[in-house]
């Protein structure tokens, strides 16, 4: 009988907590936005007729967190879109940011926690190609969307098998093919040194561009590639010396982008033309460098750099610059994450208006079928674009030079979709 | 034969770099008996110290004196603090405390730093020697210098001094150490704080290389081990011989070994412990234990 007794307390325990759970969930639906008509049927958790709640992971601690400066520079976007323009559509935003310390382990913990606890409408990014792998297979198990994950990884946009993700800014592959197609024009017969960093990063840009100047008379010469672990990557540097390419490729992540940099800087017999990939261009990889020693430089860029003076009077920069000093006054906005932050939350703002159901699953199909959208930040000719079989919403950039103290723009945005055609797998 | 030549000399240029850490290894495990997993997290933050005080406007070479005295403080502080503790408790104990600060000192850093990678000045000239078609950097030749210094200085320190003497008896037996009047807790934090400075010189040397940020030395770490472990534990000059030969080793490997090229070189120090332990356990230049009993 005894048995029976503990038997009968932890199912009415279950059945209470049952209970309480359906509660819960009942409590959430209440008040939220009803999808009728054509959107009957589809999600609407986390949002209502006059709130919309996100969430993000990022990267506040640990050896990543300099990218902790974005989710301060979407917060003040929101805020500002919040306060003084009535929310996106009458639905004021809730952002919800949480740590996963570059940790992917600790991503899938966090999504469970904004999906489940939080009840978000979407993950309004992920950082990192590591922590976005981890968590999408949940995220499209729980058919939520997963929106503009912040990684250039080619495969957000390549896979079909995760329809609720999608990334946005340009990938791994399109700004390798922007260097191919500089160097075609500019060196036809280059030979090419390259160094890259030996995980799914650095073999996406350096596939890409190995694929993008397959047939001309463009030849990499020398390859080398160094782990996370290794203390310096000298040896590697001077390996690729020996080659006497007159092209070096630098695909790495900010430390090594610095040695990289010194070590081509130090080695006066070698006087390669020197492109480093986007992920190294920051300011912060150059200046330890010394900027007299990264003159010539090139790279490339798809938003508006804060420090760029030609962008002075350029309305969005000075809507930027006075809503930064309102809404995040400890914030240096000088300090291009932020306008990151702020680009990418304002390209948010564009697709959720332009949904036909407001629904996750309206959100998901808004930000795949995005046409020519103009966003204030992106450099002008840059837009994103999404359709049936074209799941990248950035594939254009410029190149820059970097003279003085700071990268200067030259020549056409190149439209990489339109030079090489659609990137598939 | 060029070619070859100027990669042993980078390999040198590289072992140089493992042997200073090395030496700090070697040092704390003859003045404890324990092998310290945060020497080289000790040795990163030093450089922050010495980066405060350059950054504040402080000529290097202060900087570095100051850097070099507030290391050894810091170094007794630990051991008084943390160590003395779990002093003569089990060594796995010991080193999950060193373990566990590896990763409070990593933390602290970035907490207080941030990751941001930083360049820190570098004490030798920029240019080279070139003699026959190689290249010797100034700073190669620099670091070579400064390890050799430290090594010659820990040797009379080890053979010829009353306290290294002391510290000899202490790592031998404790007990015994005690009752001939040697006052072993000091000894022991005196141990910690040397070491400590000499994680402070290395991390200086290799600052200017490897650009500072948290991480800097945890991947040095390893190849330390491995050259304090094929020289000998006990053994400075090991040490440094240890450091020199897994430096040319891997620049080689990576060099001219085509299967294993960068790809696998960080499995190079792995497989000289393995050997090593395996054929030699006491290493090249240690001494076997041998107890009476």
């Amino acid at each position: 009988m005894r048995l029976s007794a503990i038997g009968c307390t932890a199912m009415t325990a279950a059945m209470l907590l049952a209970a309480a759970a359906c509660g819960g969930r009942q409590e959430a639906q209440t008040g939220s936005t009803t999808a009728a008509g054509q959107c009957q049927g589809q999600q609407t958790t986390g949002i209502t007729d006059t709130s919309i709640k996100l969430g993000g992971i990022y990267p506040l601690s640990g050896p990543a967190s300099a990218y902790g400066d974005i989710p301060k520079g979407i917060k003040a976007y929101f805020d500002y879109v919040n306060a003084e323009k009535n929310g996106i559509g009458g639905r004021k935003v809730e952002f919800v940011v949480r740590d996963d310390g570059y940790q992917p382990p600790k991503a899938v913990e966090e999504a469970r926690r904004l999906v489940e606890q939080e009840q978000v409408f979407a993950l309004f990014q992920t950082l990192g190609t590591p922590s976005t792998t981890a968590t999408w297979d949940y995220a499209n198990q729980r058919k939520v969307p997963q929106i503009f994950v912040a990684t250039g990884a080619s495969k957000w946009g390549t896979d079909t098998a995760h329809p609720w993700t999608i990334g946005w800014q340009p990938n791994y592959v399109s700004e390798a093919r922007v260097y191919a197609q500089y160097l075609k024009q500019e060196r036809p017969d280059a030979k090419v040194a390259v160094l890259y960093q030996n995980d799914d990063f650095g073999k996406d840009l350096f596939g890409g561009f190995q694929r993008a100047v397959d047939g001309s008379r463009i030849k990499v010469v020398a390859e080398q590639s160094y782990e996370v672990t290794d203390p310096s990557i000298d040896p590697q540097m001077r390996n690729l010396a020996e080659s006497g390419a007159d092209v070096f490729l630098n695909i790495t992540t900010p430390k090594f982008g610095s040695q990289a940099l010194a070590a081509d800087a130090k080695n006066t017999g070698w006087n390669p033309l020197h492109i480093v990939n986007n992920v190294s261009s920051s300011i912060t990889v150059l200046k330890p460098v010394g900027f007299k020693n990264v003159q010539g430089v090139v790279s490339a860029a798809y938003y508006k750099d804060p420090n760029d003076p030609q962008w002075k009077n350029d309305p969005e920069m000075m809507l930027y610059f006075e809503k930064m000093k309102q809404y995040a006054p400890d914030a240096n906005p000088a300090v291009p994450y932020f306008a990151f932050g702020w680009a990418v939350a304002s390209s948010f703002h564009k697709a959720m208006e332009s949904v036909k159901c407001p629904t996750r699953e309206g959100l998901r199909d808004s930000v795949r079928a995005l046409n020519n959208v103009q966003v204030g930040m992106l450099l002008p000719g840059v837009t994103m674009t999404t359709g049936a079989d074209d799941g990248f919403p950035i594939e254009s950039m410029q190149l820059m030079e970097f003279k003085g103290e700071r990268w200067e723009l030259f020549g056409d945005v190149i439209d990489t979709r339109k030079e090489f055609g659609p990137l598939t797998n | 034969m060029a070619g070859f030549l100027q990669q042993i000399i980078e390999g040198l240029g590289a072992g140089a770099i493992y042997a200073s850490l090395a030496l700090a290894l070697v040092l704390i495990y003859q003045f404890t008996g324990i092998v310290n997993f945060a020497q080289g997290e000790m040795a990163m933050f030093s450089t922050y110290i010495a980066w405060q005080f350059t950054a504040g406007g402080m000529p290097f070479w202060l900087a570095l004196v100051l850097t070099l005295a507030v290391s050894f403080a810091g170094g007794m502080l630990i051991e008084r603090v943390l160590i003395r503790p779990v002093e003569g408790a089990h060594e796995l104990t010991v080193v999950i405390v060193s373990v566990g600060l590896f990763i409070f000192v990593n933390a602290a850093a970035g907490w207080i730093w941030t990751f941001l990678i930083k360049d820190f000045p570098n004490p030798f000239p920029g240019g080279a020697i070139e003699a026959g078609g190689l290249t010797v950097g100034f700073s190669t030749l620099g670091i070579l210098l400064v390890v050799g210094a430290v090594m010659g200085l820990l040797y009379l320190l080890f053979q010829h001094t009353k306290i290294g003497l002391g510290m000899r008896a202490v790592a031998t037996n404790p007990e015994s150490a005690r009752l001939v009047g040697i006052r072993v807790g000091w000894t022991l934090a005196l141990g910690w704080g040397l070491a400590a400075t000499v994680g402070a010189v290395s991390g200086i040397l290799v600052a200017p290389l490897l650009f500072l940020e948290p991480n800097m030395m945890s991947g040095v770490l390893i190849y330390a081990f491995a050259a304090a472990t094929l020289g000998g534990f006990d053994s400075p000059a090991g040490a440094v011989a240890g450091g020199l030969i897994v430096g040319v080793a891997e620049t080689l490997a990576g060099a001219y070994a085509g299967f294993i090229g960068s790809d696998l070189k960080i499995g190079v120090p792995l497989v000289i412990i393995l050997g090593v332990l395996l054929v030699r356990p006491q290493g090249l230049f240690g001494r076997a234990a041998v107890e009476r009993v």
